[in-house]
């Protein structure tokens, strides 16, 4: 075959539905193929109810046999909370922008505990699924997508806590809060992206199962959680503003906790933050496409 | 409109790259260092030598129509898995395409997805949906694939818990339930008891009289007679024969046949640890004396000639030879542990003699299975590699010969009628 041929077939994709995929038997057509396309994203949408499936597992296994079981949700960050306003707010007093110090780091902790936890968890999962990926096709997208929602649960719970804490220290509702679902869709996103990605470099390179913790921790100090963005020296500024968490994080903040510091949030670095996690999301989607067909022969 | 067809493979090929290349463990340090050697000169040679490929699959083309249950056999490697794996798409051809309609169900494995810790009850309905079941499907038949499995009071026990007994029962009774219009199954589906497999292949039965188009994948030619109507013998990739099961099993056994001359040192469709092989077989009449044909009724003693990798004796030593029709049906089973109470140690090269004091086969051809096994660990297992031509004699002693129709058929059993009135 052509090399011509085979792109345009490449074009056509896989998956091409009858008129009413329901009644009609679906047409399959296997072949080689490389790009991103429609295809993906029908095939994508025809397996959502595995999607909810392999989402549930992942939310019902992570506390079972567990005796607090979904307390532990809570638990995490609050005990994060509680030894970095120990450490870093009582002993090391970092500022916290007049912030009370554990409202201040639970604010921070809150996406963060998200983040790592759904890199961890997505950049992980299709070496934990190999099972699948070897005796069973779906799109592989959805294994760490549904990494990502799993913990997404996780994050609903602790959000409940920041409530509490919120109503603790009264702290008055803002108009800022109308900012929270755009922050936790690019927070998603973001997460999902990042963990897509190493998830589909995981299947070739195993090193990437030890370099994920560090990542994440050289990540968290470099993301302002324990330190308020104003600590940092103003030529540094810009270099943080390509870290999507430290912009989302700054952003949270003034969304739960109210008040603007117009030195270290703005709305177009929001925006660079959402262009940022839109471009990483297509170059990972892509990338993921490009490995997928050898996950099969080399997970 | 429907489609004439429900599987059409266009020239499907699947290459494969072996050796460290592209193992699953190749890590970072591995890549880079490659990619420092790809800018030395006349590091191309270098790649082309570590970088071995093969072809899994080599331009396979063949049409299935809606309704046909088709097997595919071929030896150990031949690309049977492969092309299941491809039509599942499970992983992607490197070259050529297929096409299928109609809703797939792969059955590569029972319980795939399987959680220990969640219930039967959440498992039925996370395996359903990994093997493409409608959750409203699912509910459907929830109750009706529970009582299939026997499980009723365990529902909600988590499948860690399961007997592994229940635990096969549950994953078979979801996958059975499974209704695609096309039914690709590998052969793994045929583990477990005899009583399992039954019901595997009983189940496949109905399956196939609804009309579902199967494709079935095994190297069991007995399962394949009974159960597929047309054939697909695949060899080192390519694809062969494709006709009736009959003539297609045929062409399969000659092609063991045709490498089972008596010496097996090559023989390629063998499976154990490989330190020690056998190497020939001869067959010998009672005095010792080479012979090319059994007789039924006379005694028939066949030579093992074995080697081992390294000169220690070989503890613990069992070997059997296992009977097979022209088609591959088992007939029966000669093992040293049957007959010999004390463990048995051999030196590392040698020979050993299995003798059958009074043959009883008919006139035919049959194959024989070889197995050696050295302290409970499977050495050599030569699957169907030997040829035994036998030829009729005097088995009852009448000078009667067993009745034409009969020949080749099962076994020749000693017997004596009561017959005075």
């Amino acid at each position: 075959m052509s090399s011509i041929e085979l792109a345009k077939k490449e074009q056509l994709g896989g998956i091409q539905p009858g008129q009413d995929a329901e009644h009609l038997p679906p047409h399959i057509v296997i072949e080689p193929r490389r790009l991103l396309g429609k295809a993906d994203l029908v095939e994508l949408w025809r397996y959502r109810e595995l999607f909810y499936f392999l989402t549930l597992r992942d939310v019902k296994v992570r506390y079972k046999q567990t005796v607090l079981g979904a307390a532990w949700a809570v638990l995490q960050p609050l005990f994060n909370m509680l030894i970095f306003t120990l450490i870093f707010g009582r002993l090391a007093k970092l500022p916290s922008d007049n912030i009370p110090y554990p409202l201040f780091a639970f604010a921070g902790l809150l996406p963060w505990t998200f983040f790592s936890n759904a890199v961890g968890a997505a950049g992980s999962s299709l070496v934990g699924n190999s099972h699948l990926v070897t005796k069973v096709y779906f799109p592989r997208l959805i294994i760490p997508a549904a990494s990502v929602l799993a913990v997404l649960v996780d994050f609903a719970f602790s959000f409940g806590l920041m409530v509490v804490l919120m109503a603790i220290y009264r702290v008055p509702l803002t108009i800022n809060l109308l900012m929270l679902p755009y922050l936790v869709l690019v927070t998603v996103t973001f997460a999902f992206a990042v963990g897509t990605w190493l998830a589909a470099l995981q299947v070739k390179y195993r090193d990437v199962r030890y370099v994920i913790p560090f990542l994440i921790q050289f990540w968290m100090f470099a993301t302002p959680i324990i330190y308020p963005t104003s600590m940092l020296p103003q030529q540094l500024r810009p270099l943080f503003a390509l870290n999507p968490m430290a912009g989302l994080i700054e952003a949270y903040r003034v969304a739960l906790l109210g008040g603007i510091n117009h030195s270290t949030f703005n709305i177009s670095s929001l925006l660079l933050v959402g262009g940022i996690t839109l471009t990483l999301l297509i170059f990972s989607a892509y990338s993921f496409r490009r490995m997928e067909k050898m996950f099969a022969d080399v997970i | 409109m429907l489609p004439k067809f429900a599987i059409k493979a266009e020239k499907v090929s699947k290459l494969y790259h072996l050796g460290a290349g592209n193992g699953a463990d190749r890590t970072l340090r591995d890549v880079l260092a490659t990619s420092v050697r790809r800018f030395k000169p006349g590091s191309k040679e270098l790649k082309a030598k570590t970088d071995s490929q093969f072809w899994a699959l080599e331009n396979v083309s063949f049409e299935i129509q809606p309704g046909e249950i088709v097997g595919v056999i071929g030896r150990n490697g031949a690309g049977k898995s492969t092309l299941l794996k491809i039509l599942s798409r499970i992983t992607e051809p490197t070259g050529g395409r297929a096409e299928l309609f109609g809703r797939i169900g792969s059955l590569l494995e029972v319980g795939t997805g399987f959680h220990p810790e969640l219930s039967g009850r959440e498992n039925i309905f996370l395996n359903g949906s990994i093997l493409g079941m409608a959750n409203r499907e699912i509910a459907r038949k929830f109750d009706e694939i529970v009582a299939f499995a026997e499980i009723e009071q365990f529902i909600d026990t988590p499948v860690k818990r399961y007997s592994s007994g229940m635990y096969v029962r549950l994953a078979f009774a979801v996958a059975a339930h499974l209704e695609p219009e096309i039914l690709l199954v590998d052969e793994v589906l045929a583990v477990g008891d005899a009583a399992f497999q039954k019901k595997c292949m009983g189940k496949m039965n109905e399956v196939s009289k609804a009309g579902r188009t199967i494709l079935f994948v095994s190297h069991n030619t007995a399962a394949l007679l009974g159960l597929c109507t047309r054939g697909l013998l695949l060899e080192c990739g390519k694809l062969t024969v494709d006709g009736e099961i009959e003539s297609v099993v045929h062409s399969y056994l000659k092609s063991l046949r045709a490498n089972a001359l008596n010496d097996l040192s090559s023989f390629p469709n063998r499976e154990g640890k490989g330190r020690v092989r056998v190497t020939s077989v001869a067959f010998e009449d009672k005095s010792g004396n080479q012979i090319e044909n059994g007789i039924s009724g006379q005694p028939l003693v066949i030579k093992l000639n074995y080697r081992s990798t390294d000169s220690k004796p070989l503890p613990n030593c069992r070997a059997s030879i296992a009977f097979y029709d022209n088609l591959g049906q088992t007939l029966f089973n000669c093992s040293s542990e049957l007959v010999i109470r004390d463990p048995v140690t051999l030196s590392s090269e040698g020979s050993i003699r299995c003798v059958i004091p009074q043959l009883p086969l008919s006139q035919n051809h049959y194959l024989l299975s070889l197995f050696l096994e050295v302290n409970r660990e499977i050495e050599d297992w030569v699957q169907q590699g030997v040829e035994l031509p036998v030829v009729d004699g005097d088995f009852y002693g009448t000078g009667r010969l067993y009745p034409d129709g009969w020949r080749g058929k099962g076994v020749l059993v000693n017997h004596q009628w009561i017959m005075t009135s």
